[in-house]
């Protein structure tokens, strides 16, 4: 029973919430209608292009942009770099060029001429010992937990060794980073950016501009984004490349210039997902119980810091030892990528736990469920609850056997488990809620779709409140004119528009009832809004429609706000999820095929379980991609990046998939957590539970990502051998 | 892209007149799917582009003698796909052409494009050049070879022959007819491809000036099958091919032809395997032992000793299939 004013609806008073409702916007995105940045193209509109280094790392001697200037067609150029500045990756933008059209402006580009001088460069990191000789490491942390150097020590204890990695991968998103800049007066700029953060936009462009020299008010500026070809973590900014086009905007009169990212500067520089690589000693008593951990892990997410994955990762033995060396590599920087730092300390953690359970002949399931006491304890009976869970979907009892497939023929099938966390609390969010007396009703945020729903959860949340159908509350976001709403980054979206609708929605139907109630001679506390109706509790034959209702605001319109962070509990932070793939394995070829990927996940109350599964179906599908394909492929000697492409940066599709169950944890003991966020948790497990599947179906580890033929019977080989 | 002249000739003869003596003025274009990309990526600059488009006749499969087939460089390899006499007599060039995954390649790619494609090597496509050489050293046995050839790769090339029609087709014993400034030639497609040696060359011995008209397929009753191996389901480049045509006598092998695609600078037929599987009954050892002996040259690099495995396997798999009949 709801006992504060905002709490969410019980379930027997649900008629909307957890039930599975079609994406509002999806006949938009799937007819071709919805139309994103890289859609606009208003009349006059001019084409941006970057001009970018070819080396890993230089230092420009000279920039000569005389040439592009003086090319008929070609409206502006600047120089992004100066005789001097020091290049620290290939792609890196030095000079950007806007022209009446593509063809021109990339003709520019090419009449550009910069003059270099080369400097030593590492782009590749895997040989830990080569970037240490080339003075290209940093620290990145240690920290001791209990003693674990007992504890490894100990003659009871059985101790597995391993080596598990994964390469730097790109986010690849599907449309490119990019902005269409223009002033529309010598004060003002329109930006449409594809970006993961509408509202906070004009002022990171405003600041950046005025860094430059050029004047303009943050609330001058308004930035709009109506849909998004993807982000992952990648595009909470204007970018470098945005406060380019604005300077070639300003430098065109004002003129819309649309800047968006070709598919190699793409992959070269707008986001990596740091590498990760570790050796790993883990213990545990001859039951199971893990004792001990020990790694020394490194990887690189380009010249600058990026993190450390958590290791160990979820399951924490009580002595435990982590040291983890950053490598400075001359490639593009990192950017969050989907649960940042996760994935990597999931394979780590994940697969060397996968070996101990080898050695001491455990299921891993068995193994995960002794020792899941060592996880948080919020999340202990979650993890309990979903192993069952997963293995009940997956048949775990039935197609799971020791390492190594022991049928005959080539080709041999396993499974593999892991699981994972995140936080996910909703961000801060404003909502505008108007009822007009016609009865529509219309709830306006500077929020964005990165494929969460976000369009979808807030109609859910205002139509359950206001009992009406989802289709007649009208949702506006997307620009920054609307109410100030965060950054859709680390899960937080959802769970930031749920909680500040539902609170705005509550007032405005408490306004309502205010007015109404007079009329149908009864208490405003007295009324609900049920069904199309506002009737009151005590007597449901006193009712009015809405539209009743609603006219008697005569002419007056509610208007009501909405926070996050309010009262009430609506959300929180926190979230399990366990996925078992089943995969086959040719043994002559190498190549894996992912059979089944079950994936049991809790994110709180679920607003929308249909859009909810979506984002793990997603997800597990970017997870099949990095574990069987993505890596970026880096040639030493040049400091290139060889596939930046979608010809050999591979993604997967349809016929590498398999089949995706997914089972949303949801009723008592996750309904009243609230709402909490999900875009990442699910994108974490995958590599993991396919590592371990192809263990376990191979009888030997592959020891890092992605699992492709050669690694796959370079392990085997390895393995006859042993 | 650098701008360039379109023509678009109605004959072959004015297809002709049109070309350049020497490589890189000019380049015919039939589909576009590699050359405009190529162009898009500054790998070929052309003067000119000779399109094959408004050239009439060359987009016909037509029976020739003795259950054979003449295909036009113009014919897609949807076209092929679907041909009932490509289905019926030569399942193993439908196979082979089923490997080309993309719906917009296959309506668009032709089989002449598919023999005249240029390598995908990454180091050529990223402008390093077709021997990916600096400072006269190929970056290739150093550098990222998991893709390179594991065959005829004494250098100066590394690339793999991108197409999986020329191996079948050499498997079929096919030519093809050219088109130059003084008539036409037949040439054995298993004398078309070369190994460049310079960067003024390329990898068949078409000329500059000619043009590729007609593919003809002898009639055959061997049983032929295409099995290749590639990291992804859908459109992904086979990381090794292997191509048969086997006559048989009952289930004995009288004579048969193994072609390799991918492993080497050009396709690469396997006498070896082929003598292996002479007199023999086939069966999973016969096969896997021609397998071995496909690859018994070969000389892998840093990185790329998996494909051996690979070829042998697809050896292997491509000559059970072909004693199934598979369709």
């Amino acid at each position: 029973m709801a006992t504060c004013k905002y709490d969410w609806p019980d379930a027997d008073h649900r008629e909307l919430i957890g039930k599975r409702i079609d994406r509002i916007d999806g006949p938009e995105k799937s007819s071709g209608r919805a139309k994103y940045t890289y859609d606009q193209n208003p009349k006059g509109r001019l084409i941006g292009k970057l001009c970018t280094c070819p080396y890993a790392h230089a230092k420009v001697s000279s920039i000569d942009i005389s040439a592009a200037k003086s090319l008929p067609g070609v409206k502006a150029v600047i120089a992004v770099k100066n005789p001097g500045d020091e290049i620290q990756w290939a792609g890196e933008e030095v000079a950007a060029v806007a022209a009446i059209n593509e063809e021109i402006a990339e003709d520019a580009v090419r009449r550009i001429k910069v003059e270099y001088e080369q400097l030593p460069h590492l782009v590749r990191e895997e040989d830990l010992q080569k970037a240490e000789a080339a003075g290209r490491t940093k620290e990145g942390g240690e920290q001791t937990t209990g003693d674990p150097s007992k504890a490894f020590q100990d003659p009871d204890a059985v101790v597995s060794e391993g080596y598990y990695g994964m390469p730097v991968i790109t986010h690849c998103c599907l449309e490119s980073h990019g902005n269409m800049v223009q002033w529309p007066d010598q004060k003002s700029i329109r930006i449409w950016s594809s970006t993961q953060n509408v509202s906070g936009g004009p002022g990171q462009l405003g600041q950046a501009l005025r860094l430059k020299n050029l004047q303009v008010d943050d609330n001058n500026i308004e930035t709009v984004c109506q849909y998004i070809g993807g982000g992952f973590g990648s595009k909470f900014s204007p970018d470098s490349w945005g406060i380019e086009a604005a300077q070639l905007s300003k430098m065109a009169g004002g003129a819309p210039v649309r800047l968006m990212l070709d598919r190699d500067t793409e992959l070269e520089m707008a986001g990596a997902r740091p590498s990760a690589y570790a050796k790993v000693r883990v213990a545990a008593k001859k039951d199971g119980t893990l004792t001990a951990w020990d790694s020394d892990s490194w990887g690189t997410g380009g010249v600058g810091p990026a993190g450390h994955p958590p290791l160990p990762y979820v399951i924490e033995p009580p002595n435990r030892h982590w040291k983890h060396t950053a490598v400075l590599a001359n490639i593009g920087g990192s950017r969050a990528w989907r649960a940042p730092n996760h994935p990597q300390a999931c394979l780590i953690t994940m697969a060397a736990l996968d070996d101990l359970a080898d050695k001491l002949q455990m299921d891993p399931v068995e193994l995960l469920k002794k020792n899941v006491d060592l996880a948080p304890e919020i999340l202990r009976k979650t993890y309990s609850e979903e192993l069952d869970k997963a293995a009940e979907l997956a048949d775990w009892k039935k197609n799971w056997h020791p390492r190594g497939d022991k049928t005959s023929g080539h080709m041999k099938r396993g499974m593999g488990v892991s699981l994972h966390t995140w936080g996910g609390r909703g961000h801060t969010s404003n909502c505008n809620i108007v009822i007009r007396p016609d009865g529509s009703v219309t709830v306006q945020l500077g929020s964005q779709d990165l494929g969460t729903g976000t369009r979808t959860v807030i109609a859910i949340t205002v139509a359950e409140t206001l009992g009406l159908p989802v289709d007649a509350v009208k949702v506006e976001i997307g620009t920054s004119k609307f109410p100030m709403d965060g950054a859709s980054g680390g899960s937080t979206t959802v769970g930031g528009v749920s909680n500040s609708t539902r609170r705005g929605a509550i007032d405005a139907r408490d306004e309502l009832f205010a007015a109404v109630a007079p009329s149908l001679g009864v208490q405003p506390t007295d009324l609900e809004a049920w069904q199309g109706a506002i009737r009151a509790k005590s007597d449901p034959s006193k009712s009015l429609s809405w539209k009743q209702a609603c006219a008697k605001l005569g002419v007056k319109t509610i208007e009501a706000k909405g926070k996050n962070p309010g009262p009430c509990h609506l959300g929180d932070s926190g979230v399990g999820g366990v996925q078992i793939a089943d995969v086959s394995v040719d043994t002559e070829t190498g190549q894996v095929k992912v059979n089944r990927i079950v994936a049991a996940q809790d994110c709180g109350l679920v607003i929308d379980v249909k859009t909810a599964e979506s984002q793990v179906y997603g997800a597990l599908i970017m997870g099949v991609c990095y574990s069987l394909f993505e890596q970026k492929v880096m040639d030493e000697t040049l400091g290139v990046m060889l596939n930046p492409n979608m010809e050999f940066y591979k993604l997967a599709t349809i016929g590498d998939f398999g089949e995706f169950v997914v089972h949303m944890m949801t009723g008592p003991g996750y309904d009243e957590r609230g709402v909490i966020g999900l875009g990442e948790p699910p994108v974490i497990s995958p590599g993991a539970a396919i590592s371990n599947a192809v263990a376990n179906a191979i009888g030997v580890r592959v020891p890092t990502l992605p699992l492709t033929p050669d690694k796959v019977l370079a392990a085997l080989e390895k393995g006859a051998m042993a | 892209m650098e701008a360039f002249e379109y023509a678009s000739p109605r004959s072959v003869q004015d297809a002709v007149k049109l070309l350049g003596s020497t490589w890189g003025g000019t380049e015919v274009m039939a589909g576009g799917t590699d050359l405009i990309s190529a162009m898009k990526d500054h790998v070929v600059t052309p003067k000119r582009v000779v399109s094959l488009k408004k050239v009439k006749a060359l987009d016909r499969i037509q029976a020739a003698s003795g259950s054979g087939l003449r295909l036009g460089a113009l014919v897609t390899i949807r076209q092929l796909l679907d041909s009932p006499v490509a289905r019926q007599h030569f399942p193993g060039l439908v196979q082979a052409a089923d490997g080309i995954r993309g719906e917009q390649m296959r309506h668009m790619g032709t089989v002449g494009g598919e023999l005249l494609q240029r390598p995908r090597d990454w180091y050529f496509r990223n402008g390093y050049g077709l021997l990916a050489q600096r400072e006269g050293k190929s970056l290739i046995p150093d550098g990222q070879n998991s893709y390179s050839a594991i065959l005829g790769n004494s250098g100066p090339a590394y690339f793999v022959n991108p197409s999986s029609l020329a191996p079948m087709l050499i498997a079929l014993d096919a030519k093809v007819t050219l088109h130059g400034p003084n008539g036409q030639r037949e040439v054995e497609l298993s004398k078309f491809y070369t190994t460049p040696s310079s960067e003024d060359e390329r990898e068949y011995v078409i000329k500059p000036d000619e043009v590729l008209t007609e593919i003809t397929v002898p009639g055959t009753s061997a049983k032929t099958a295409a099995y290749e191996i590639r990291e992804k389901e859908g459109l992904d480049w086979p990381l090794v091919g292997a191509y048969v045509a086997l006559n048989m006598s009952g289930n004995t092998v009288k004579s048969a032809r193994v072609v390799l695609g991918h492993v080497a600078p050009v396709p690469w037929p396997s006498t070896e395997a082929g003598q292996e599987l002479e007199g023999k009954t086939l069966s999973e050892e016969v096969a896997d032992a021609a397998g071995k002996a496909a690859v018994s040259n070969a000389k892998p690099l840093s990185q790329n000793g998996y494909k051996v495995q690979l070829a042998r396997v697809a050896v292997k798999r491509a000559l059970m299939r072909a004693a199934k009949g598979e369709a």
